[in-house]
């Protein structure tokens, strides 16, 4: 058996292994046993095949091809069941029409398709199987801790904790299938476990909201598999293959460009982008750690993985300008929204949504640098939100509240947390850091490729972005004062990956240049036969790695200055009136008030549903430009 | 050498910024019928600051002004020696939020809102500087400052709509009227001295010196639009450093201060419609 299949299958058994579990303390050590192997497994893994690659077929692959059909029918059949009864008939149509489909194909028409290979191992599954592999394995383990207090908060909520670490690790394992299978039917059905996961995720809680938001999930997600089956289907009759890496070779002509489209589509309602986004929005009522998983290394990551693998069809075709500009408008409709948000979970979500649009925007363009800030966008994306998915979950844990007005006392609780957190902040928008890094060469990739609306979309949507962290960060620098501190325990199954995860977005902003140089350009030049590219010069990465160890020294050379420093503390201004514990004042009649510093949130300008409900209408306007040029055939 | 010029530029810059900065105060004072300070003003000012007693609210906010300043110089080292324009935008960038996490880091009302604003202003002025970085690149085919100033033709002749957005959000960058929200140095504004409040002594020493650094970037910026490989063109672009920096002064005397709302919307909408046309236009002769 190759690593390939042990990788697959490992977290597959796992998953069996903990649903049987019911005992607490023994399902915990192999909860925590099972990600760390996982992890492991990851990197031997990589290690094992990175330089060279690999491509796999197995000789049995008839059986793999039988048992996915079996559990294809049988979660088709849960769905449509449960749609109905939940009243839910949409969802229960789509897998109606997407089911038969894939077993009319898969028993009449597939007999003469061959697939050379069906497992293939490049530099990309190798980049994206780090990602699932470790920030994924890491959150399982934080998923420990977390659900060790999630219940005393909670108490309402059934108890099913086996269930739901079980789903973590079968998305787990969904996820390595979906970036390590070559053959489209493979794919697809990953794509189905993982859309099946969420919904099971999501559902966690099994309140009303939590049934509408999985429900919600599951329909768009399942939507958008019809879709990847109709492609799989008309790229099958059509072409006579099978293979993702055959397709990708093919000339973009307009018969090719339609099943393209197809799974650009499933890509974005997978990736949340408008106008699909509000599933990935109303995820948020699960547990943190499945929030985490969702937004980071899994689920989201396959949509723009998959337009990352479709670039090179993409580029200046019509559906790549289409997709560009999904991808545009939901940048800037998402970065505008999140200002106007205060809870936590809530701005990452948006936040995550808009950083997707950023990377669909990259991929789409198709350029061997616009690829290249992709896959990078990619990278430091899962790292930096999964240590502040992580990290506001354990501040929620601490605060009893994820309001990031409340987080002004965060120093004062936890410093770690507030240093991890300004850790993750500052991954995802500030220099030297790395979304930035990115941000950086997709803006030369955006103007070389004379994309100009999207160059200005980029500036707008970073002017937004750069405001609403900013001001997150404002609060928990702040230091305000408190009277009463309870502080709860901070487990060491949550401590130990955040901290992880921690040194990881520092140590890739670190690496970048090697990451570039050993994994993405290989990449690049074997999918574009480019040689030598060079994205940012070696001088700019000197002086952002130098930029970077400043930041890093600086509050240590600044800790012994003020120790036998004479400066005089005195209280804060507040025009006269600070009765003098700078937490409240004398109003008028004599009356003390408390001081109330809050932040600026705009909703006026962009809380309100008419901008959420017009860039939807935008995107969707888009999305139904491309079909038509494509009906048309004058796409090219 | 490299290190000599690197120290030049360390030492030379905030002078020429303090000077300007006192020819500023004298153009001002002669526009409202005073005689005005002394040019070396600003010089016994921040002499004076750095001499005095440092009253601080908590042991922490001070440090963001002085990490503050050393991202500014950082800026000025990199724009000076012909680096590339994006990465002095982003380190600038860096250097003004960390000026702001410095209000919010004292946790006093006056400086809450001042940083807030100053917030704001950066979220109104940020699309401006990214697309000015780009259109440069666009015009020149380089980020690198060194090339853009060695072209044939000046910046100017592609971009003037970007230039005329340059000026218009060095209104902020001056922290001139309408847009001196944050703070300023006129006495009684509403919110007292918005995101200085707390700052005294050495650590408000610090904020001026590192406002004489931006003084330069700003005009450094102007000076790119007009740069080109023929030395003649040096004269023109300092004459044009010049005229823009009376220009701003003579703004900043004539205006009265706006709402954040009037100030963040005028400045998209310009920056919209100079920067997509001029891009536009320059699109189609590329």
């Amino acid at each position: 058996m190759s690593l390939i299949s042990i990788l697959i299958l490992f977290p597959l058994l796992t998953s069996f292994l903990i649903f049987l579990v019911r005992k607490e303390n023994v399902r915990n050590a192999i909860v925590l046993v099972g990600g760390f192997i996982t992890a492991i497994l990851t990197v031997i893994t990589v290690v094992q095949y990175f330089k060279d690659g690999i491509a796999l077929s197995f000789q049995n692959e008839e059986v793999i091809d039988i048992v996915i059909v079996v559990v294809e029918v049988i979660m088709a059949t849960y769905i449509i069941t449960m749609g109905i009864k939940n009243k839910k008939y949409l969802v229960s149509i789509f897998a109606a029409i997407q089911t038969p489909l894939i077993l009319w194909f898969e028993f009449t028409q597939k007999k003469g398709i061959d697939v050379q290979s069906s497992i293939v191992f490049d530099k990309l599954s190798g980049i994206m199987v780090l990602i699932v592999g470790i920030i994924g394995s890491l959150i399982c383990i934080y998923a420990v801790g977390y659900m060790k207090w999630y219940h005393i908060h909670h108490d309402s909520y059934p108890k099913r904790k086996s269930f739901f670490f079980a789903v973590l690790f079968l998305f787990l394992s969904a996820m390595f299938g979906l970036v390590l299978s070559n053959n489209l039917m493979w794919i697809y059905f990953c794509w189905e476990i993982t859309s099946f996961c969420s919904y099971l995720l999501i559902g966690y809680t099994k309140t009303t909201e939590a049934k509408n938001n999985s429900f919600r999930a599951l329909t768009i997600n399942v939507g958008g598999g019809l879709a990847f089956a109709i492609a799989i289907v008309m790229i099958g009759v059509n072409y006579n293959t099978l293979e993702l890496s055959t397709l990708i070779a093919m000339k973009p002509e307009s018969m090719v460009l339609i099943p393209v489209f197809l799974l650009c589509i499933a890509a974005l309602t997978k990736s949340a982008q408008l106008p699909f986004s509000s599933w990935l929005l109303g995820a948020m009522v699960a547990p943190t750690p499945s929030s985490a998983l969702l937004h980071s290394a899994t689920m989201v990551k396959a949509g723009v993985y998959l337009i990352i693998r479709l670039a090179p069809l993409l580029g200046t075709t019509s559906v790549g300008r289409v997709v560009t500009l999904v991808g545009g408008v939901t940048f800037l409709a998402c970065s505008l929204t999140a200002i106007a948000q205060s809870d936590a979970k809530k701005i990452l979500a948006y936040s995550t949504i808009a950083n997707l649009g950023l990377i669909v925007m990259c991929a789409s363009i198709g350029t061997p640098e616009s690829i290249w800030a992709a896959i990078m966008l990619v990278i430091f994306h899962s790292i930096s939100k999964s240590l502040l998915f992580l990290s506001v979950g354990s501040i929620e844990h601490q605060l009893g509240s994820r309001d990031v007005e409340n987080m002004d006392i965060l120093m004062h609780v936890s410093q770690k947390l507030t240093i991890y957190m300004l850790i993750g902040i500052a991954g995802m928008f500030l220099a030297p850091f790395g979304m930035l890094i990115s941000k950086w060469a997709a803006m030369k990739a955006f103007i070389d490729s004379n994309n100009i609306l999207i160059v200005i979309i980029l500036a707008y949507g970073s002017a937004a972005t750069l405001f609403y962290w900013t001001k997150w960060m404002g609060k928990l620098v702040a230091n305000a004062n408190v009277k009463k501190i309870t502080k709860h325990k901070f487990h060491i199954e949550e401590e130990v990956p955040i901290s992880i995860q921690a040194v990881l977005v520092i140590s890739a902003c670190l690496g970048f240049p090697l990451i570039s140089e050993f994994a993405i350009i290989p990449y690049l030049s074997h999918a574009f036969g480019t040689e030598s590219l060079t994205i940012i010069s070696s001088s700019n990465a000197t002086l952002m790695l130098v930029m970077l160890s400043m930041l890093l020294l600086l509050p240590i050379s600044f800790i012994p200055l003020h120790k036998n420093d004479k400066r005089r503390i005195a209280p804060i201004y507040m025009g006269g009136e600070n009765t003098g514990d700078n937490v409240t004042f004398n109003a008028a009649m004599g009356v003390k008030r408390d001081v109330e510093l809050r932040n600026w949130y705009l909703k006026d300008y962009f809380g309100n549903h008419k901008m959420a409900l017009l860039s939807n209408i935008i995107a969707l306007t888009i999305l139904c430009v491309g079909v038509l040029l494509l009906i048309l055939g004058v796409a090219k | 050498m490299f290190i000599l010029r690197i120290f030049l530029i360390i030492v030379l810059a905030p002078i020429l910024g303090g000077l300007l900065t006192g020819l500023d105060r004298i153009i001002s004072a002669r526009l409202q019928g005073r005689k005005g300070p002394p040019l070396l003003q600003p010089f016994y000012d921040v002499l004076k600051l750095i001499g005095k007693e440092s009253i601080e609210v908590n042991t922490f906010h001070r440090f963001y002004v002085y990490i503050s300043l050393i991202f500014i110089i950082f800026t000025t080292v990199i724009m000076l020696l012909g680096g590339d324009i994006l990465l002095a935008i982003f380190v600038l960038t860096l250097g003004s939020i960390f000026f702001v996490l410095g209000g919010y880091a004292s946790n006093s009302p006056y400086s809450v809102i001042g940083s807030e604003r100053e917030l704001l202003m950066m979220m109104a002025y940020e699309p401006m500087v990214l697309i000015i970085g780009a259109s440069l690149y666009y015009a020149s085919g380089s980020f690198f400052i060194k090339d853009i100033v060695s072209e044939s033709i000046p910046a100017i002749v592609y971009l003037p709509g970007v230039f005329l957005g340059l000026v218009f959000i060095l209104l902020f960058k001056l922290r001139k009227a309408p847009f001196d929200l944050s703070m300023s140095h006129h006495a009684h504004q509403e919110i007292v001295q918005g995101i200085t409040t707390e700052y005294s002594g050495r650590d408000l020493a610090v904020i001026q010196i590192s406002h004489w650094y931006e003084t330069i970037i700003a005009l450094t910026l102007v000076y790119l639009f007009f740069a080109t490989n023929a030395p003649i063109s040096k004269v023109w672009a300092i004459s044009a450093c010049s005229i823009v920096f009376l220009f701003e002064t003579v703004i900043g005397n004539a205006c009265a201060r706006l709402k954040w709302q009037v100030a963040l919307k005028s400045t998209w909408i310009i920056t919209g419609i100079l920067g997509v046309i001029n891009l536009v236009v320059l699109s189609f002769f590329k």
